[in-house]
């Protein structure tokens, strides 16, 4: 089908774009930028007048919950409330249940998603067999099946002499690892920041050491073993500290925060909120500011939902029995602007790190709309005000932290391999 | 300015101490009801001679308004320092109106014990009774609307004194 | 973020509603509570120890945690109110996950249930419970894990106010594992609440939350300097798991730093008093001679325990004004 896109400021970070400017789509690509092609003649114009238009958003942590936790949501659920928050391409963790740790279980999933037309699904396998942190997986069938990278998920290594050969075996084919950083001796069975709040709260908790001491060793064997490290879902000041320091030492690694973790802090606990109830946990408002700053100079590459759909039921508990997690991938974008707007940086900083940054560390050609780029594409109305309800989220996991607040920033059109995948009705209010 | 100004409180307890003379004896407990219940209780006791200790009784934990009001605050201790048991009592209270306060005065009264008999003496007698209960001594009968209240007042000095209040 | 800026524990017009902890409470209202209770140890002293307030009330010990203890204290206090009690001990094991606390709550509620009693192992239960009732319906926290145990705050504020009086003039050591106590932070709370100018922690680093000096008190980690010139001596009890999770060498070891003997208890004031929640472990955190020595109040404790419940039970009972 042959769109054009007219009226819209285009913001297109990776190549340095942020005007208005017209784009136009055929056979599934951006075939002109800017003016039309000659003789072209469009089947479906979209006015983006007053609207942004930028590279559909490429999410590096989305729980689709297939195979295994049907219960707390599906496959069909994720992927429409994904296209409903403008993404294009997401990254799924390997804790399904069997987790993906076969590649019989990576075709299915793959196979599924891209049944549905709706974004492009990167399965991340799983670096040992079951997670269990023992046994390493064939992490070559795997990426022959289709997983982009190789993760732990939440789970822990029985030791760090199988992390070490993890690495080792991952760096033999260049295989991206995706790590986060946890000792689970000091985590215990801490659901909370070692801070204030947990003191007055009485919650077991989780010291930034835990997290500070397993990124170090991450670091250190990196530097080893020569993998190609990602640190996900960072919370400390002193962990983005630590990579700031790496990166300035020149080693290749990157990182991502989750969006909750730009905006929340162990205050937002409040009386108790199991929705506030996060892996890993929402730390002190300094550790927050660090978080913001080291968005802000890059030292932390990109944002990521982290979107993790529960079942109420899970919810519904004191705050220690929670499941830990928050539904988030129709929050990305919003909650993207609202760091950018809060940190005085221009909108364009927000959309890179949920764009060309997270499409860079996936390996992935996405996140820009040059000539020629995927016609994958989120228009938006970035001064539109709307208020979050569980109710009307399109996931199946209505735990957010931001129930009842108003965001800004809507998503009015999401296109994958230049079909409109998801278009806003306009509802009167 | 109150349309019938409320008779001397002072000249009230006098006439009422003389009408409880001849009634009482060495085996009469008094029992004043916080607060004007106690403080006429007090001197009453003093003037009367009673031989037993005094007692006194905060109801707040017997009303039957409970439910639509709570606790009342400062709810005070209730104290019955003598017997109880075959106790021929005489409840002190400062104004007699509805008669609900009396009747929790007399439900927790019993929670002490079996008394031989109950009577019941009251500076002000204010009519409007709800319950089946009247006073065995008086000091005065006055009306008052629905909408006022009659309070005993007592100064530093420790004199009584009537307020008439419209709610 | 959640929209819930108002203090759950208080109604509109700054009353008690529900009791589940002692942060946060104004000192108007601490102090309401124990003046209402003052009436009840009268009331417990007398040969009929009931009064009629709460008859025709239903009154559910919810008990998630077992506690044969706090149970019968709130029990007999709730008898003495002339409520109706029903004991529901719930077995929580990890096996049995059974009905979930909301749904439990939400059946008793259908029948009937004026008010719950809830002790949970997880900090926060009981304000989860309270989101979730009727309107009708108070909540008192009987202990929620390590968070809170606001009637046994309250009734140690009883007894230090009975033997103490002035709460601004007093030194107060709390003793032994704060850490994984809910009864040391409603102490805590409580006493800063009612002005105490002075709250010292003493234990072991093992036992002490990581933030506990941002609760407003001084940490000792020597009881002998911690114990020099107060006036009141909290002892806590000290649970056997402690030494297994390696936070611990061993009892022998506690005892003679931390427990409190008679030589020990000679640097307080001469009349200082001793407190313990109960139940002791006589000679791990106490010695036996202290525990039933002079200074001592730990009988009394349990006494004005009945009347601080009986208290609370009926400030929330009471109709809204």
């Amino acid at each position: 089908m042959k769109i054009h896109i007219k009226s819209g400021r285009l913001v297109d970070p990776k190549n340095g774009v942020d005007t208005a400017r017209d784009l136009y789509v055929a056979a599934g690509k951006v075939i002109a930028v800017g003016d039309a092609p000659a003789g072209f003649s469009a089947n479906r114009v979209i006015d983006a007048a007053g609207k942004i238009v930028c590279p559909g958003l490429v999410d590096l942590a989305v729980r689709l919950r297939e195979p295994g936790y049907e219960y707390m949501a599906t496959l069909e659920s994720e992927m429409e409330a994904a296209i409903a928050g403008g993404v294009t391409s997401l990254a799924c963790p390997p804790d399904t249940d069997p987790a993906l740790d076969e590649p019989g279980l990576v075709e299915m999933l793959k196979f599924r998603a891209k049944n549905l037309n709706q974004a492009h699904v990167y399965p991340v396998g799983a670096l040992t067999i079951g997670l269990k942190g023992e046994r390493l997986t064939e992490m070559a069938e795997l990426r022959d099946a289709g997983c982009v990278a190789f993760s732990q998920a939440e789970a822990p290594f029985a030791n760090n002499q199988v992390l070490m050969h993890a690495l080792e075996y991952a760096a033999t084919f260049g295989f991206p690892v995706w790590l986060r950083p946890q000792d689970p001796a000091l985590a215990g069975h801490g659901v909370a920041h070692d801070g204030e709040v947990a003191t007055r709260l009485g919650l077991p908790a989780i010291p930034s050491s835990a997290e500070v001491i397993a990124l170090s060793t991450i670091l250190i064997l990196a530097r080893e073993t020569g993998a190609r490290i990602h640190v996900a879902r960072l919370s400390s000041a002193e962990g983005v500290a630590m990579v700031r320091e790496a990166k300035s030492r020149g080693l290749p690694v990157s990182c991502d925060i989750g969006i909750h973790h730009a905006h929340l802090s162990e205050m937002d606990i409040g009386y108790f909120d199991p929705n506030c109830h996060l892996l890993p946990p929402l730390r002190s408002l300094r550790d927050r500011d660090a978080l913001r700053a080291g968005l802000a100079d890059g030292t932390i590459d990109a944002l990521c939902s982290d979107h993790t759909p529960v079942d109420e039921d899970v919810k519904q508990v004191p705050f220690s029995e929670a499941e830990a997690g928050a539904t988030g991938v129709e929050l990305l974008l919003p909650l993207a602007l609202k760091w950018a707007a809060e940190s005085q940086l221009p909108l364009s900083a927000a959309i890179d790190r949920i764009t060309a940054k997270p499409a860079a560390i996936l390996g992935i050609d996405a996140g820009h709309l040059a000539v020629g780029a995927a016609a994958d594409i989120c228009i938006f109305d970035s001064a539109e005000y709307w208020r979050v309800e569980p109710a009307a989220l399109r996931s199946q996991g209505k735990n957010t932290p931001f129930s009842g607040i108003e965001l800004c920033g809507r998503v009015s059109h999401t296109l994958v391999s230049g079909n409109i995948v998801y278009e806003k009705v306009n509802k009167n209010k | 300015m109150p349309a019938n100004p409320l008779p001397d409180a002072e000249q009230l307890l006098a006439s009422l101490t003389d009408r409880m003379r001849p009634a009482v004896g060495p085996d009469t407990g008094l029992v004043g009801i916080h607060t004007g219940g106690v403080w006429l209780a007090e001197r009453l006791h003093q003037a009367l001679g009673i031989k037993l200790p005094l007692g006194t009784l905060d109801v707040s934990f017997y009303r039957d308004d409970f439910n639509k009001k709570g606790l009342r605050r400062n709810v005070k201790s209730s104290d019955i320092p003598f017997d109880v048991d075959g106790c021929k009592v005489v409840i002190v209270d400062d104004v007699l109106y509805t008669g609900r306060t009396i009747r929790a005065a007399m439900n927790e009264l019993f929670d002490y014990g079996r008394p031989a008999s109950i009577r019941l003496a009251t500076l002000v007698n204010r009519g409007g009774r709800e319950l089946p209960i009247s006073a065995d001594f008086t000091g005065a009968e006055i009306s008052a609307g629905a909408d006022e209240s009659i309070e005993l007042a007592r100064d530093a000095q420790g004199r009584l004194s009537l307020q008439l209040t419209r709610n | 973020m959640w929209l819930d800026p108002a203090n759950p524990q208080l109604n509109k017009n700054g009353e008690l509603h529900h009791l589940l902890s002692l942060e946060g409470l104004p000192a108007g209202v601490l102090r309401q509570i124990l003046d209402t209770a003052e009436s009840f140890v009268g009331v417990t002293q007398r040969e009929v120890k009931k009064v009629p307030l709460l008859r025709g009330k239903a009154v559910f010990n919810l008990f998630f945690e077992p506690s044969t203890r706090t149970r019968t204290t709130f029990e007999i206090a709730a008898k003495r109110l002339s409520a109706d009690v029903i004991n529901l001990a719930i077995n929580v094991s990890s096996q049995s996950k059974g009905e979930s606390v909301l749904d439990t709550v939400a059946n008793l509620a259908a029948m009937q249930a004026d008010m719950f009693i809830v002790r949970h192992a997880a900090s926060g239960a009981p304000y989860m419970i309270a989101k979730h009732v009727a309107p009708d319906i108070h909540v008192v926290n009987a202990g929620d894990g390590r968070h809170a145990h606001p009637t046994q705050g309250l009734l140690d504020m009883y007894t230090i106010r009975h033997y103490k009086g002035d709460f601004t003039k007093l030194r107060v050591a709390i003793v032994g594992d704060i850490l994984h106590s809910r009864v040391a932070r409603s102490q805590i709370h409580a006493l800063t609440t009612l002005g105490c100018p002075e709250i010292r922690v003493i234990g072991p680093k093992t036992l002490l939350p990581s933030h506990v000096n941002r609760l407003g008190v001084q940490v000792y980690a020597d009881m002998r300097q911690g114990l020099k010139d107060v006036d009141v001596v909290m002892m806590l009890r000290l649970q056997n798991e402690r030494m297994k999770g390696a936070l611990l060498p061993s009892a022998q070891e506690f005892y003679k730093y931390y427990g409190l003997t008679e030589d020990k208890l000679a640097l307080a004031k001469s009349d200082a008093i001793v407190l313990h929640p109960g139940p002791m472990n006589r000679g791990v955190e106490i010695d036996s001679s202290v525990a039933d020595g002079k200074q001592s109040v730990i009988l009394p404790q349990v006494t004005f325990g009945i009347a601080i419940r009986m208290a609370v039970m009926s400030l929330l009972a009471g109709g809204q004004r």
